[in-house]
């Protein structure tokens, strides 16, 4: 194009005004800690779950004592330094019972976590592909999510006896149904996605299509709700528990513990307090890293512009 | 017509709508309602039309994304409509799709090279993995694409990459036949004449027919080879390329080439504007189904449904004014070039 | 020579982003008269749309910024006040957006989201409210307007919603319009309604109107004069003739000729369409020299080092290309 005589140089040219910067430079940290960074929710209810594990598994180390141990002449000591969290009414030391308290109610919610979102899932992705299964999957499910799942796992619990592991049965039971029809919805909708349609003309068959294209782009959405069920079924434990329809009075549970300082709540606060303190820092942190990973995975919530 | 690798005659597909207490069928949509057309090996043909003309649902018949309502579809001899879905499986090879879309078009989740090996694998085209991994570079090539990128993730490229990622799957069954979808309307001009170029080009280089799917006349003209023309579900007017842009012969062809604006400022060309909406294909009009917007409409056109039939040779229009005498008839003569200011 | 209706200088809008500061626009300047319809275009993220988003102050800060001054009516609506501005917006400058379904109010009826602008600016009681929505929707051409008001957005058609959101947009008769793709998202003969529309209203109304737009076409057929842009900066401006008869810059000329021009089987001009190859640079990394270079083919080392500044290349006719030929300006 050039076809002046004087060839353009850097001295006769006009140059353009450079502008300045208006917003300071964003200092972009990458890898795990950046992301850490960006991510303030995931990081502090990360850290807080992982807390209540290490107790969890610790526990025997961090200065506890045999939590069943009873001891009459010891009964419901104020907090000391021989008792941080005070003595129960038989004498039991409730720091160290509120400590292996946490195994019960992570193993509870870790469990259901996982039951009901296999189990979820399954029928989900049965409902979603399925139009003569989806009809009768889907009214069952309705039914049993309009019990509401607390109530369902009493009842529940009520045909069989207390034991760590029929909590988890009975609360799964109650809290599938939710993911069910979680995951129906995602699968209906990634079937209209053009990739799903690209992979049929592709000769893709559909157990394939399902495993292939399908299934990984649910996991998503479950992982959210899965730390959304690990809270609630930490919750419905405790209320199992306190109520005497969940795990049994000999294992120390936040639930039994409670219950157990129930009688005496208004001169002894302290039997209460602490396992109820611990309950709701696992429950909230818990939430927060589901909120956090929401935010996180959910491309809608991307702050991109 | 012999040599014809797909022929599509009568198609029907009406969509039940359900509704009411027991979810009973309440009503149709009649998306395609009775739709023939062939395209000869190597040809393009462009179906273009508004949203909501079915033309998108023409083209997810034949590649039997849904059990059609009535018609037939015949690949190069064999009916296909018919198949059940094992018998198909091998065949859907010789038609492969590119659709719109080029971000919701790609499994987020599989890297390029498990995206193209897909249909390579179900197809078994490739003797060994060493056969594999040729085959997907050379399809990088194809469609000019680094071969080191094969390991990438979707959301690492634009959407003119992703879209050549899309035609490179498409070409990865080694087709007969590729129906682009709105292919190039979602990219950018200057993407978009990339993509129109590389079909192009590949087109000519692989001797592919091309069901060229399209709102967009300009490069509907651009590409294609025959043009058939929808409107509510059924095609007005075929024609080829030349043909149709000269000398329109259905109302509604005519509108459409006016109404597209050219990129030439102060151009002087007959405009007919259209009055209203497209009706709903739930309850299309009686007669012709363009009465109510034709500005050229008579009585008969609001009773008979005009047959599409030969008015000239290879050109097919749908229309009562052909009955009359020319000098009544105002789609007489040639006057593409007054309608697109081509002069 | 009065100021023109709107001055646009040295416009800024940068966004913070994990990865970085986003310079959506940056450095833009441009002035709209009276009467005037001027076409901003570009591809998608050029910052076309943020340029008119800025211009109405409709830009979350933080996380984005904005810098330079908008003077409008010789007021500058970078300093005003949030209620100030509030009194412009809809009154003074009104906007149309691109999809019509989600600019509009699902829950309100059409006359109620017409006559809310004009209770809010003007003072109208409910009563005149509804018979000036009523008139309006006249005048933007929508059949039995008296029976329309009381519809609801779902009951109207595309290219319905979208007269409804221009009966809205001149409901208080704005000095200008922006206008963000008004017909992108509609069919080709209800497009050419919605044109046909528009370029009776300007007559009729008399606002001037900024059109954004990435569709060639439709910028031929409304526009006066047409700015370029190209990764946040004006890469050339000119009335609509001369900028499709002569584009100076590499750019606008690549532009044009990836175009297909309608009818060129009959004139016999059917040639490959004209590539623009590789892509938009990132607009999160400072770039040295001319934006362009990375992907033009006449891009030479100091086009790499030295941005080019925007030179009157013939009269009213700019471009910021240090190669484009230069007619004799009148000094």
């Amino acid at each position: 194009m050039a076809s002046s005589t004087i060839l353009p140089t850097e001295a006769n040219v006009a140059v353009a005004v450079p502008m300045p910067d208006i917003l300071p430079p964003v200092k972009q940290r990458r890898g795990f800690f950046g992301f850490l960074r960006r991510n303030p929710t995931i990081t502090i209810g990360a850290s807080l779950v992982l807390l209540m594990v290490a107790i969890a598994l610790f526990a025997p180390f961090l200065f506890t004592r045999d939590p069943t141990a009873l001891a009459p002449a010891l009964r419901t000591r104020e907090p000391s330094a021989q008792f941080w969290f005070g003595s129960d009414m038989l004498g039991r030391d409730v720091y160290s019972r509120v400590l292996y308290g946490t195994r019960v109610s992570l193993t509870v919610g870790f469990s259901v976590a996982i039951c009901a979102s296999l189990i979820g899932l399954t029928i989900g992705l049965i409902s979603g592909f399925i139009r003569a299964a989806d009809a009768v999957i889907m009214r069952i499910m309705d039914g049993m999510m309009s019990i509401p799942s607390i109530l369902l796992a009493i009842a529940l619990m009520a045909l069989t006896r207390g034991s760590v592991g029929n909590v988890i049965l009975a609360i799964t039971i109650a809290d599938f149904p939710r993911v069910a029809r979680l995951v129906r919805g995602v699968v209906l909708s990634l079937r209209e996605q053009p990739y799903v349609d690209a992979a049929v003309a592709a000769g893709t068959r559909t157990p394939v299509i399902i495993l292939r294209h399908i299934l990984p782009n649910t996991l998503a959405p479950l992982t959210v709700q899965a730390t959304y069920i690990c809270a609630s079924a930490m919750i419905a434990e405790a209320i199992l528990s306190f109520i005497g329809a969940g795990t049994p009075p000999i294992i120390p549970s936040w639930g039994n513990i409670m219950a157990e300082g129930r009688a005496l709540w208004q001169v002894k606060p302290y039997i209460v307090f602490f396992p109820a303190i611990f309950l709701s820092i696992t429950v909230l942190a818990v939430n927060l890293l589901g909120d956090g990973l929401r935010d996180a995975l959910d491309p809608r919530m991307a702050k991109r512009v | 017509m012999s040599g014809a690798i797909l022929e599509v005659s009568d198609l029907k597909k009406h969509f039940p709508i359900h509704g009411g207490f027991f979810g009973g069928t309440t009503a149709h949509v009649y998306a395609v309602d009775g739709v023939s057309f062939s395209i000869a090996k190597g040809e393009t043909l462009s179906l273009v039309g508004e949203s909501g003309c079915g033309k998108s649902t023409v083209g997810k018949a034949i590649l039997r994304l849904f059990d059609i309502t009535a018609g037939q579809v015949v690949l190069d001899g064999t009916r296909i409509d018919t198949m059940t879905a094992s018998t198909l499986r091998p065949i859907r090879r010789r038609i492969q799709v590119v659709f719109q879309d080029p971000f919701s078009s790609l499994n987020p989740r599989m890297r390029v090279r498990d995206i193209l090996a897909e249909p390579i694998r179900n197809f078994g085209m490739a003797k060994n993995r060493a056969d594999l991994e040729e085959r997907v570079a050379l399809l990088m090539d194809k469609v000019r694409l680094p071969r080191d990128a094969v390991n990438r993730w979707p959301h690492e490229f634009s959407g003119g990459q992703r879209q050549r990622i899309c035609i490179a799957r498409a070409l990865a069954a080694e087709p007969d036949i590729i129906i682009c979808d709105e292919a190039v309307s979602a990219l950018d001009v200057s993407v978009k004449a990339q993509i129109v170029n590389l079909l192009q080009d590949l087109q000519k280089e692989l001797g592919l027919a091309m069901l060229f799917i399209s709102h967009d006349l300009a490069i509907v003209e651009h590409m294609t080879h025959r043009v058939a023309v929808m409107y509510l579900g059924k095609i007005v007017e075929v024609a080829t390329k030349r043909d149709l842009f000269s000398a329109p012969k259905h109302p509604y062809t005519e509108a459409l080439l006016s109404a597209v604006p050219v990129p030439m400022p102060g151009a002087q060309r007959e405009r007919i504007i259209l009055k209203g909406d497209v009706p709903s294909p739930i309850n299309p009009p009686q007669g012709c189904r363009f009465h109510t917007r034709c500005p050229y409409a008579f009585d008969r056109c609001r009773k008979d449904e005009p047959a599409l039939r030969q008015t000239e040779a290879g050109h097919w229009s749908a229309c009562h004014l052909h009955d009359r005498p020319d000098a009544e008839n105002p789609l007489a003569g040639a006057k593409g070039a007054d309608l697109i200011a081509a002069h | 020579m009065p100021e023109p209706l709107l001055v646009v200088e040295n416009l800024q809008t940068h966004f913070r982003t994990p990865d970085g500061v986003n310079r959506a626009v940056d450095g833009i300047s441009f002035h709209v008269d009276a009467g005037e319809t001027i076409a901003v275009v570009g591809e998608s993220g050029c910052g076309k749309s943020v340029t008119a988003m800025s211009m109405l102050r409709l830009i979350p800060e933080p996380p984005g910024k904005i810098a330079g001054s908008i003077r409008f009516q010789g007021r500058d609506l970078l300093t005003m006040t949030d209620r100030e501005m509030r009194a412009i917006r809809g009154n003074d400058i009104s906007m149309i957006f691109q999809e019509p379904m989600t600019s509009l109010n699902p829950v309100l009826n059409v006359g109620r989201q017409i006559g809310e602008t004009l209770r809010l600016h003007q003072g109208l009681s409910a009563r005149d409210a509804e018979a000036k929505a009523v008139e309006m929707l006249t005048l933007v051409g929508i059949p039995a307007p008296g029976r329309r008001v009381r519809e609801y957005p779902h009951q109207l058609s595309g290219g319905m919603r979208q007269r409804v959101m221009i009966a809205i947009a001149l409901a208080c008769n704005p000095k200008l319009l922006i206008a963000d793709e008004p017909t992108t998202a509609l069919d080709v003969t209800i497009q050419a309604q919605i044109l046909d529309l528009m370029r009776d209203l300007k007559h009729r109304v008399g606002a001037a109107i900024v059109l954004i737009t990435h569709d060639l076409g439709v910028v031929a057929e409304v526009a006066e004069r047409v700015i370029v842009m190209y990764a946040g900066k004006k890469v050339e401006e000119a009335p609509v003739g001369q900028l499709f008869r002569n584009p100076r810059h590499p750019y606008t000329q690549g532009l044009l000729g990836s175009v297909p021009k309608l009818g060129s089987s009959l004139t016999g001009t059917e040639t490959r369409l004209a590539e623009i190859p590789g892509l938009v640079p990132s607009l999160k990394s400072k770039i040295p020299g001319c934006v362009f270079a990375s992907r033009c083919t006449y891009a030479t080392d100091l086009c790499r080092k030295v941005a080019p500044a925007l030179e009157e290349k013939a009269p009213h006719h700019v471009a910021a290309c240090h190669y484009a030929i230069r007619e004799a300006v009148a000094a």
